[in-house]
């Protein structure tokens, strides 16, 4: 009974650490490319679910309102590119961090204004509480699902920058701003083309979260969740974001249940960023990021 | 810079002073709210009954004696600091003062408790709020009205009890105690841990991380533990969450019973079919067909004044439990204008006016709300009244009820409230009321 | 005209190294002293002192700490409402345990806890820098939020979790009115700035910042960089503390750990960044600007609109006003109002000519 249960901990524990790195993967892109940390994803992960739902609510074919929640979020990174990007091109880390801080309660003001504040209900039509029998362990088909989902994200992005032409542009873009502008990457449209991808994945992350959670407010919190999974992961790696969220979702519930009792229970919070924290202590960059190098 | 500071700091001036001389001859009535920041789905429906309750006692009534009430909302966001700043601002409109405060949130409560016994303004926290003020005799101007945290505690091990026939029968039953990591989840703790000596039953308490969005280990691990019973002590987002995920770990929803604060369709709906058969306790009987709603639609709601959509009417337990919100107020405010007058009444008559409070089947009657909310009676000693609860169970489309007006058991809570109070009184120093 | 500095030359060091060296800035400094301590005492009420003025100063407490930190020393940390939280509940406990300690003993000793939380938590940074110390102090946020919410002992074992703070007596005198608050805080405040002025302009400050523009060259030249940079978590930490007590026992009166989330961290970050990263008078700017925009656009909200627009609405228009306001200051000008305000002098020394 004991080796079912820990199964099914370990196992969930992964499936929910799969939900994580679907959030994480925004961030790495647009760190990715641009090397600012977005902190606005999980704004950006509200808008978009707020959107597909109500728009679904208002009866439309559910094709016709991907299409629309698609064009609203390309045009929100073309109007973040031109109105917060462009003016801040070469500034410090911190001043683009502060402004995406700024952003993500704008786009968290925006997102209740415009559709409002209530919960809503979020029915893909896969049901939440079916479960595949394994031994002993019920492992629920909808975090399957969802984990596929993300790992089919993660599989088409990986492909998308090792092969496509925008792909390369993109990286060159992380590497260097002003060497990529002198081969001729044109820095602007690389970064719509960026913020797009990262809003179409909030998409898809607020899709998932929203069916799970209930499409409210509070899905903006999931992205201080997702920070760990790339401290863990790297910055940089589209992998390395799952990895990390398989790390952290099987570590957080593993403690919670083994070693929760002997502290009072309730460690999911901070537990993450321990784990993190032991992680940067050995390996600052990450298991998968970019090794970090200083020149004085 | 210098210039914005200055138009900055004399506009908020300028408009405190412009809107101090709107209110003039009426009940001031301040809104604390909060609809927005984490907690404002919860917060906008009770805002909205509240203020729906007032502008139809306006409109059908003229006001309590006469007199109009006026209101002000305030946005707090459910910040502590926010609220101490709305409750200043506004504790001295209208032409006689404040006539109450409801903070709707227990660390707001808290933030201010020290401050009304010096303004002289009542406090109701109802169902909320600080625990031990149920003791009015240390805490003259603090009224946990109907139920506070611990009387609903008893009144849920009861309801176990009746289910399985009796209070004899609870020995030797499992009983899992799922809440929210906070102060406010952790105050039935010793209450619970009391009744589980008295009546042999086992308890193991499983605490959430704020805010709930992730519960799949906590209940993993009730699940090892194999409880009979689960109590449900959470708020916002972890109550949908939670009823998921007893769900995808196999615990069937009849088996959990929640709290006041975990019982709103903002926590079923959500939750889908994992909700059908959850049970939870209510401070006001299930349903809308009562008097005092067909008197909103009418007055209010079809004269196009509505606070919000009608539908929150219906759909929303926590819009019927911001009506009772305006129940109370103007309860207090109606017997206070018995003793002192038909003019705007002041918070420290107001104060009087809940003490005396008169709740019988006559009164409820006429003012529509008969059924709708027990029969309790408020004393100089005891601020609560030990109301009793009802049970409601969530059929998949709306709350119907489980059980019927239950009643708590002061035996066990009162003592306990007078101990802690006790404390607080020597720690500040205060001389017992209430002679 | 009026701000020339031609003709104040210095006869002595000690007079070229003095804090206010130029005449008009030490007239300016001290009206502004008699303004905070004679005039608004006169003037303001007590709503405006005791739920604007006195927040106030108890975060741009908090924001001197912080800016200390992340604006001298360059560490960025999230965690500043953390350590907030340890200054309050240490200044608690002391005094619940041993009633006879005054007040002030139980400030400094809170603040003093908590420079030496702030201390082990910074311990990261000698290894990681940057957006990734910022992480490891969100870990510092978490845990001690989690901390003192599990273990009843920081509550003394209060069951509803929220602590009280004791009545505070000066000298016996009671200091419960507003009026008294705001020149207990203001004291303490103008004392810790004028600290971390004249910090900065001493030997450790230029450590910090030699540290904080580039710490190997820094690491090169001899500056020994764990005690600079933990001393540097210590004493914002210290501030923080400090500001932590402040606000339990005059802002709020009592104090969950709640009120010491993320979004207080946040908020606190804000503050230095639009009032200015190292400078001090940037801490009250920042600070002034964050408390002040959410009342007055509550204000005009509910003259301009009356019932019209419901406080919800209002309440998000406020979210997206903050936000814009951020990303605008950050993009007219990153380094903040404080560099406005020097721009603004360098304008006066040459007015009434143009350049």
């Amino acid at each position: 009974m004991d080796f079912w249960f820990f199964i099914e901990v370990f196992v969930g524990g992964l499936l929910s650490g799969v939900m994580y790195s679907l959030v994480a993967l925004g961030f790495v892109l647009i760190f990715k490319a641009s090397g600012i940390f977005n902190f606005a994803q999980g704004a950006m992960v509200l808008f978009a679910a707020l959107t597909f739902v109500r728009l679904l609510e208002m009866g439309l074919p559910v094709l016709l309102v991907l299409a629309i929640t698609m064009g609203v979020m390309v045009l929100l990174a073309i109007a973040i590119e031109k109105v917060v990007l462009r003016p801040l091109v070469n500034q410090d880390l911190i001043i683009l961090f502060m402004a995406t801080i700024g952003l993500n309660y704008f786009i968290e003001g925006m997102a209740q204004l415009v559709w409002d504040s209530n919960v809503h209900v979020l029915d893909l039509g896969i049901d939440e509480y079916v479960a595949f029998e394994i031994g002993d362990a019920f492992i629920n088909k909808f975090d399957v699902w969802a984990a596929l989902i993300a790992g089919g994200l993660v599989l088409i992005l990986s492909l998308f920058f090792r092969y496509t032409v925008i792909g390369r542009a993109l990286r060159a873009v992380a590497d260097d701003h002003q060497a990529a502008l002198s081969v001729g990457i044109p820095l602007r449209t690389i970064w719509i083309y960026v913020w797009t991808t990262a809003g179409l994945v909030a998409l898809v992350a607020g899709i998932v979260w929203g069916s799970k959670l209930g499409v409210q407010f509070a899905i903006s919190a999931v992205a201080l969740k997702a920070i760990p999974v790339l401290i863990i992961g790297g910055f940089t790696s589209v992998p390395g974001a799952i990895i990390g969220g398989l790390i952290v979702g099987c570590g957080e519930k593993l403690a919670e249940v083994y070693l929760g009792g002997f502290v009072g229970g309730a460690i999911e919070n901070w537990f993450p960023y321990m784990l993190a924290l032991i992680v940067l202590m050995i390996r600052p960059e990450g298991l998968f990021g970019e090794k970090i190098i200083e020149r004085v | 810079m210098t210039i914005f500071k200055i138009i900055s700091r004399t506009i908020p001036f300028l408009t405190l002073f412009l809107m101090g001389t709107a209110f003039a001859a009426e009940h001031f009535i301040p809104v604390t709210s909060y609809r927005t920041g984490p907690y404002g789905v919860s917060g906008a429906p009770a805002a909205n009954g509240y203020v729906d309750y007032l502008k139809m006692i306006n409109a059908r009534d003229g006001g309590v004696a006469g007199v109009k009430l006026a209101w002000e909302e305030c946005e707090t966001a459910y910040k502590p600091d926010r609220f101490v700043e709305c409750y200043e601002r506004l504790k001295n409109k209208g032409e006689a003062g404040a006539t109450l405060f409801q903070p709707l949130g227990t660390g707001l409560t808290y933030s201010v408790i020290d401050r009304v016994a010096k303004d002289k303004i009542p406090l109701i926290t109802m169902g909320y709020g600080r625990t031990d003020a149920s003791d009015g005799r240390v805490f003259p101007w603090v009224f946990p009205l109907m139920v506070n945290y611990w009387s609903l505690s008893t009144a849920k091990i009861k309801y176990i009890a009746s289910l399985e026939g009796g209070l004899d029968k609870l020995k030797g039953l499992k009983i899992a105690n799922v809440y929210h990591d906070s102060a406010y989840g952790k105050e039935t703790g010793p209450v619970l841990k009391k009744q589980a000596e008295m009546y042999g039953f086992e308890l193991e308490g499983f605490p959430v991380a704020h805010p709930g969005l992730d519960q799949k280990a906590t209940w993993l691990n009730v699940r090892r533990y194999k409880p009979d019973y689960v109590i449900l002590r959470g708020w916002g987002v972890m109550n949908q969450t939670a009823l998921k995920e007893a769900a995808r770990a196999r615990i069937p929803a009849s088996k959990i019973v929640g709290v006041t604060w975990s019982c709103s369709e903002l926590d079923t709906i959500p939750a889908g079919k994992a909700s059908i058969g959850y049970t939870c306790a209510s401070m006001i009987n299930p349903g809308t067909h009562y008097q005092v709603f067909q008197d909103i639609i009418k007055h209010v709601h079809d004269a196009g004044n509505g606070t919000g959509p009608l539908e929150e009417m219906h759909n929303q337990q926590l819009y019927r439990v911001g009506v009772l919100m305006g129940i109370m107020t103007v309860e207090a405010i109606a017997k206070a204008t018995e003793k002192y007058g038909n003019k705007p009444m002041s918070g420290e008559q107001v104060r009087w006016g809940i003490e005396n409070m008169n709740l019988d089947d006559a009164r409820l009657e006429k003012m529509g709300i008969k059924d709708f909310i027990p029969n309790f009676n408020v004393t100089c000693a005891d601020h609560e009244g030990s109301a009793p609860v009802k049970f409601q169970r969530w059929n998949g489309k709306a709350f119907e009820p489980a059980s019927d007006w239950v009643a708590t058991d002061q035996n066990i809570v009162r003592p306990m409230i007078e101990a802690s109070a006790a404390g607080y009184a020597s720690e500040k120093s205060i001389a017992l009321s209430c002679n | 005209m009026i701000y020339r500095e031609a003709g104040q030359f210095k006869t002595t060091y000690k007079s070229d190294q003095a804090i206010l060296p130029i005449f008009q800035d030490r007239i300016a400094m001290v009206l502004m002293l008699l303004f905070a301590f004679i005039i608004i005492p006169i003037f303001a009420n007590d709503y405006w002192l005791g739920s604007i003025l006195i927040p106030f100063l108890a975060l741009s407490l908090a924001a001197l700490g912080l800016n200390v930190l992340t604006g001298y020393a360059g560490q960025i940390s999230l965690g500043s409402a953390a350590f907030m939280a340890v200054g309050a509940f240490a200044a608690f406990n002391l005094q619940v345990r041993v009633p006879e300690v005054p007040f002030l003993i139980a400030f400094l000793w809170g603040g003093s806890c908590s420079a030496a939380v702030g201390i082990i938590f910074g311990l990261p940074s000698l290894r990681i820098k940057g957006f990734y110390l910022a992480v490891a102090t969100l870990a510092a946020q978490f845990f001690i939020e989690w901390l003192f919410t599990h273990f009843d002992w920081f509550t003394n074992y209060s069951t509803s979790g929220v602590i009280t703070a004791p009545p505070m007596q000066l000298f016996g005198f009671a200091i419960d009115n507003p009026l008294n608050k705001y020149f207990l805080v203001l004291s303490i405040v103008a004392l810790c700035a004028f600290g971390v002025r004249n910090l900065a302009r001493s030997e450790i400050g230029r450590a910090f910042m030699a540290v904080r523009d580039m710490d190997i060259a820094a690491e090169a030249i001899g500056i020994n960089l764990m005690k600079t940079k933990l001393l540097a978590f210590g004493i914002s930490s210290f501030l923080c503390g400090l500001a932590g007590a402040l606000w339990a026992y005059v802002v709020l009166g009592t104090v969950e750990p709640q009120a010491f989330d993320i979004a207080r961290s946040f908020e606190i970050l804000f503050m230095i960044v639009i009032g200015g990263l190292g400078s001090v008078s940037g801490a009250f700017l920042g600070a002034g600007f964050m408390i002040l925009l959410p009342i007055l656009l509550n204000n005009i909200g509910s003259v301009i609109t009356g019932a019209a627009i419901s406080t919800e609405t209002i309440a998000h228009i406020e979210y997206m006003v903050f936000g814009a306001f951020i990303i605008f200051f950050l993009i007219v000008e990153p380094n903040g109002l404080a560099r406005l305000w020097q721009l603004g002098k360098e304008k006066l020394r040459l007015w009434p000519f143009p350049y």
